[in-house]
């Protein structure tokens, strides 16, 4: 393995600008990685290789004249969901079969824009609806990490589970990921890295797939706070052709994270306290609490009353939504068709035959709550509950708290193929308990890696903030990064 | 409210998913687990609150009436599965 790849994305910056090595080089490391492990990890579903290598070749030059921009040269992985221009971007699913943009996301652009090179796409759950990445067409992520002892195949989390693997055993410096209702943050948890949801309307949806608009949006994950400060501060921005992107200057992310916590008031809500939670979460999370206590933070008990109703609504609101968003997919614009005597027969063939089981089931849910006679008691219920979640933050953030600390899930990374969690779709959805109650509020959130439980495998710590207030979660997840101080490097089986 | 196997039919040509016969049931199983899951918030007192339309404070930018850009329908149709002439190609529909 080349020690070029293990370098941060911050690192990687700066010796680029020192000229250390070029970005053909760490873009040849990185792609030799991939081609190493990818077969036994399936992180990558499409590799870019020639791309790549033009890209970075074209960083050199770049940095040779010194006009390379804020990521000239940084190889970073872009999960199937964005659309990248020529190349695969099929969210996952069998329905977008051969389907090849003819366009270029506003976040893709912007990585582009500041120099990043893109070694390929990364694999995920079908339209991102899943939280073991197993619901991918082109099948389960294997987690980097192993219990230790053991030789059993962990799940990396969903719906980024490729883009935390393929961070985790270094097959490439960052990588963009997206989060509906814990997406980005759980599969940072299960993998020892970071990742950040950024407050909704901060990133542009446009070119991004969609999957529920209201709750969806797009951040990075990456082995370092700082390394996600870097990568959000070329992602964000605002963005006309998205409705909902938010007019407001970017700061300069990197800049916060050495802030410190000093007198900032860090909120502890008892309702996170559930039932049955393993004692290895709340010892780390009174860990965290520790952490920011002893660098001058001030820790405050709060009540966030509605927590608990979040993942119920979730999966009202969710759905609803998915299930207009899919009504797209109809074999007539791009990817699968399968043909059938009427326009109806052939529509329904489609979709039976590209839509995977957890993507139909959520679609016909979505269907039956939207539906006459239903919309009321379902969906407009839902969004009433909505406002109630989102009045709970209002409320605590009015008292005087900076940020909520939290942890990330409710356990360590779970086996591949859980039976468990198969038999029954609620119980693979309470992995998201932690952390959907942001995306129904549009706050900020960052899991960092705090711990490990006894088996050797990573735990997260979440930091939920103030609309558009990241930069105090930056600066907060830094300092539990530091305490931590922990080294979550997977020991390679692969 | 609970679904049966008739009422998830339904639902699937709603959703123009062809379903098998032979799955409505255990499809039914599995969504009444989700919908006994929602209910839930029947416990919730939602009188004199009002449904959540944006979840950050922001008003719908407008902007003027012209055309910004088009006439570019080989590539609309460039990833069709079918298509001729820059038209989409759908089964018959008219007899």
């Amino acid at each position: 393995m080349s020690d070029l790849i293990k370098l941060s994305l911050a690192d990687i910056q700066k010796g680029l600008k020192a000229k250390k090595f070029s970005a053909s080089e760490v873009t040849s490391a990185y792609l030799n990685e991939i081609d190493a492990s990818n077969p036994k990890l399936n992180a990558y579903v499409s590799i870019e290789n020639e791309q790549a290598l033009s890209m970075a070749k074209a960083s050199d030059e770049k940095l040779a004249k010194g006009t390379g921009g804020a990521l000239e040269g940084v190889p970073l992985g872009i999960k199937d969901l964005f659309a990248t221009k020529g190349s695969h971007t099929q969210a996952g699913s069998h329905i977008l079969d051969g389907f090849k943009p003819e366009y270029e996301s506003f976040i893709t652009n912007n990585l582009w824009q500041d120099g990043a090179v893109m070694l390929g796409k990364l694999n995920m759950d079908e339209f991102a609806m899943g939280s073991s990445n197993e619901t991918s067409y082109y099948g389960a992520v294997i987690n980097p990490h192993r219990a230790s002892g053991s030789n059993k195949d962990l799940v990396p989390g969903g719906s980024s589970g490729g883009s935390a693997a393929a961070v985790s055993a270094f097959l490439c410096a960052g990588a963009t990921a997206t989060d509906t209702g814990g997406s980005i943050r759980q599969p940072a948890a299960f993998t020892g890295t970071v990742g950040i949801k950024p407050t909704y309307g901060r990133c542009s949806r446009w070119g991004v797939v969609a999957f529920a608009s209201s709750l969806d949006q797009a951040g990075p994950i990456t082995r370092t706070v700082e390394d996600s400060a870097l990568m959000l501060s070329s992602m964000a921005g605002f963005d006309k052709l998205d409705s909902t992107s938010v007019d407001l200057a970017v700061p300069d992310f990197a800049a916060a994270i050495e802030r410190g916590v000093k007198g900032l008031r860090i909120g502890v809500p008892k309702e996170y306290r559930m039932d049955g939670m393993p004692d290895e979460i709340e010892k780390l999370w009174q860990q965290g609490l520790a952490w920011l206590k002893d660098e001058g933070a001030i820790i405050k008990d709060i009540s966030l009353p509605h927590t608990k109703y979040a993942l119920p609504a979730y999966y009202i609101v969710a759905p609803a939504e998915a299930s207009s968003n899919l009504a797209r997919y109809d074999g007539v614009k791009y990817g699968l068709r399968v043909n059938g005597d009427s326009i109806d027969e052939m529509y329904e063939n489609t979709r039976a035959k590209g839509f995977g089981a957890e993507v139909q089931r959520r679609v016909l849910i979505g269907t039956y709550v939207l539906s006459a006679g239903y919309y009321d008691a379902y969906y407009v219920k839902a969004q009433k509950v909505r406002t109630l979640i989102k009045r709970d933050f209002e409320t605590v953030f009015n008292d005087g708290i900076d940020a909520i600390l939290t942890p990330a899930t409710p356990s360590a990374a779970f086996g591949v193929n859980d039976q468990e969690m198969k038999a029954d779709p609620v119980k693979m959805y309470l992995n998201d308990i932690f952390t959907v109650t942001v995306n129904m509020a549009g706050l900020p959130a960052i899991a960092v890696p705090a711990g490990k439980d006894k088996a050797g495998l990573p735990l997260g710590l979440q930091l939920i903030g103030k609309p558009f207030d990241e930069e105090t979660l930056f600066a907060a997840g830094r300092v539990i990064e530091r305490s931590a101080g922990l080294d979550f490097t997977p020991k390679k089986w692969w | 409210m609970s679904v049966d196997a008739d009422i998830v039919r339904k639902i699937g040509h709603l959703a123009r998913i062809k379903l098998k016969e032979e799955n409505l049931e255990g499809l039914a199983g599995e969504l009444n687990v989700i919908l006994g899951f929602v209910e839930q918030l029947d416990e919730v007192d939602v009188s004199d609150v009002e449904p959540m339309t944006s979840v950050i404070p922001a008003t719908l930018r407008t902007r003027k009436d012209e055309v910004t850009s088009g006439n570019y329908a080989d590539k609309i149709t460039s990833n069709a599965p079918l298509s001729e002439d820059n038209f989409f190609m759908v089964p018959k529909v008219v007899e």
